[in-house]
């Protein structure tokens, strides 16, 4: 048996991928359908993700893979791990650094810079697939930009809850046009997404779409004028670099209600330390 | 002090080493050999084969050896191969007329040109364990059984061409005239979708998934009053015409089994009642999905043929959606993953909606 091609999937493969990419860039927002390959990891473990970095990754970048926000968590070093060694390029966990961030639910606090091209893992790509669970249906609302009952789900919330109730994927609209689910990253990273310097590349393996927010694209997250969009906030700073106004992780430290609220973004907070150490 | 879940790095090579121990069992009972697996678990083979959408039956062994014998893991370690293979042509379709069959029955006429030929089936073996095959047997001590099969190479005559000389079932023109046929392997699925693309599907679609589906059919979720017309296990040709060659050369033989139902349609103002077709194809004896596929398929052209969808088994959007297990069983297991982010976004608003109803305890 021979062994696989450089980043696994064949040239054949990867320019088609590519051409997905480039219309998802021509077309903000909208889901491109792909031929998306098996990978040899499982579906639902970043198999779109893992895709489109395959099919962009060159001997000179250099790769930073995060899970929740971390790069030491299990499936993040499996996938660094993965291209490690059918690439061989240089790997890190340094935002900065990094030329191709993939990434499962979060955008680093670090902010990017253009050039950089974060990739990002999703499981549904459709927004509206919750309220219509047909793709030929969903399919048309996209094309006559028939948006409307996702505002009434928005608004359904207002009513129940006096707010929005939803917390991660909440829905924008891109470049004005097209509804669009930010894969599950925390409503937290959403102002992120707008007018971003880095070019966003959303891969979605099982389901076949790949979209995109080109940079320094409007990315609006969904509201109404008497309920304008808020993110969480944390009433207290990271137990570990103190910084605040970033997404908190909450560990539970023992078992009578112990709690710690820690940097999500790893690197974020373990070069913070570095810094009021090295200060 | 609090320890991060660092570590993952470690933790991982550790897990594949400890799956590497589980896999081999108590190192004093002899390792299996692909042989073994494929000759003796033969079954395995063509399932992982199947729905693997590759014809290598060492290759199939192997993956059913990795995998401990979790065939959906085999079919997922198989797909990951064959995903990397060049496409070096298509071949001609199979000519199962051509079929040298090892098994042959109809259920709608007693007999028929060729006869009843019933092959190798568990069909009608008591189910009563046999305590003889917990020892191994010294050989050789089946005798080969004589087989009174037609000539190789000879054609048998199919059911459903009997009944279409009368004109009692539709007749099938091909969608097409000429390739290519859609490949799901290559292209997204798309709704509606071409017959070719849904036999495609439902050819790698899970066993049990399709049985269940096909099963309530028979409940009356979407009945489609079926006949097993015709099944036919056996070694077809496999046929490929190179452009540059300008002619047909046989590359090798498969064993495939095929299952056509024959299935009721009362007609309609412009159409004469007539039976209509459901069609099922495997690669080696995977009878029980060839079946099954064949009731899906028939019910899935409900639409086709003028039938209203009241059942999910003829929704195609949700049949073909959730046929494959490498990518349901991938779905349904990344809920192991971690998801605390998302889980602290809705901890940060359950707690905030607590605390403006009043009376939450934080």
């Amino acid at each position: 048996m021979r062994d696989y091609n450089f980043a696994y999937l064949d040239e054949q493969t990867k320019r088609m991928i590519r051409r997905a990419v480039l219309k998802a860039v021509a077309v903000p927002g909208y889901q491109v359908p792909f031929g998306s390959r098996e990978m040899p990891l499982s579906y639902g473990w970043g198999t779109g993700g893992v895709q489109v970095t395959a099919s962009l990754i060159g001997p000179e970048d250099v790769l930073k893979v995060i899970d929740q926000g971390a790069d030491d968590t299990t499936n993040a070093v499996s996938i660094r791990k993965f291209f490690a060694r059918t690439t061989g390029v240089a790997t890190t966990t340094r935002t900065d650094e990094a030329t191709l961030i993939q990434t499962r639910h979060r955008i680093p606090e670090t902010p990017l810079r253009a050039g950089q091209i974060v990739v990002f893992q999703v499981p549904i790509p459709e927004p509206l697939r919750w309220l219509e669970p047909r793709e030929a249906e969903t399919r048309r609302m996209h094309a006559l930009q028939e948006y409307g009952v996702m505002y009434v789900r928005l608004y359904e919330d207002i009513t129940r809850h006096g707010r929005v109730a939803q917390t991660y994927e909440y829905p924008v609209i891109v470049d004005g046009r097209y509804l669009m689910r930010p894969s599950p990253i925390p409503k937290f990273d959403n102002p992120k997404l707008d007018r971003s310097a880095a070019l966003m590349l959303f891969g979605a393996g099982r389901e076949k779409r790949i979209y995109a927010v080109p940079p320094w694209t409007s990315v609006k997250s969904l509201d109404f004028d008497d309920h304008p969009f808020e993110v969480e906030h944390w009433d207290r700073p990271c137990a570990f670099c103190g910084a605040r106004g970033v997404f908190l992780d909450e560990l539970i430290v023992d078992d009578k209600g112990g709690r710690l609220f820690v940097c999500s973004d790893t690197d974020f907070c373990s070069r913070r330390r570095a810094e009021s150490e090295a200060g | 002090m609090y320890v991060a879940v660092k570590g993952g790095e470690r933790a991982i090579d550790s897990a594949h080493r400890l799956l590497a121990q589980e896999r081999r069992g108590n190192p004093s009972v002899p390792e299996l050999s692909l042989a073994q697996i494929e000759q003796q678990l033969a079954l395995a083979v063509d399932r992982v084969m199947t729905e693997g959408s590759l014809y290598d039956r060492a290759l199939a062994a192997l993956a059913v050896k990795q995998s401990r014998g979790d065939l959906i893991e085999a079919i997922f370690l198989l797909r990951a191969y064959r995903t990397t293979l060049p496409r070096l042509g298509v071949s001609l379709p199979l000519d199962t007329d051509a079929m040298v069959v090892g098994r042959r029955i109809s259920a709608i006429f007693k007999d028929l040109p060729g006869g009843q030929i019933l092959g190798p089936t568990f069909d009608y073996t008591h189910r009563l364990l046999d305590f003889d095959l917990a020892e191994a047997r010294r050989e050789p001590e089946i005798a080969p059984e004589e087989s009174d099969g037609p000539d190789e190479g000879g054609s048998l005559p199919r059911v459903m061409d009997l009944l279409d000389r009368e004109g009692l079932i539709e007749s099938e023109p091909p969608e097409r005239e000429d390739p290519p046929v859609g490949d799901l392997t290559r292209e997204p699925l798309t709704i509606p979708a071409g017959r070719d693309v849904r036999l495609q599907n439902l050819a790698r679609g899970d066993e049990g998934f399709l049985l269940a589906m096909g099963y309530a059919t028979q409940r009356g979720y979407g009945r489609n009053h079926p006949f097993a017309g015709e099944i036919r296990q056996g070694e077809v040709a496999v046929t490929v015409a190179p452009e540059e060659l300008g002619f047909p050369i046989e590359i090798g033989t498969i064993t495939v089994t095929e299952c056509q139902m024959v299935n009721q349609f009362k007609g309609s103002a412009t159409a004469p009642a007539q039976f209509t077709r459901g069609y099922g194809l495997v690669f080696g004896g995977a009878e029980r999905k060839a079946m099954a596929m064949a009731l899906v398929d028939r019910a899935l052209r409900g639409r086709e043929l003028g039938e209203e969808p009241r059942s999910p088994t003829q929704d195609e959007e949700f049949v073909l959606s959730h046929s494959d297990n490498v990518e349901s069983s991938g779905f349904v297991q990344h809920l192991k993953l971690p998801h605390y982010v998302d889980f602290q976004s809705e901890l940060v608003l359950v707690r905030d909606l607590r605390a403006a109803h009043g009376g939450g305890s934080a």
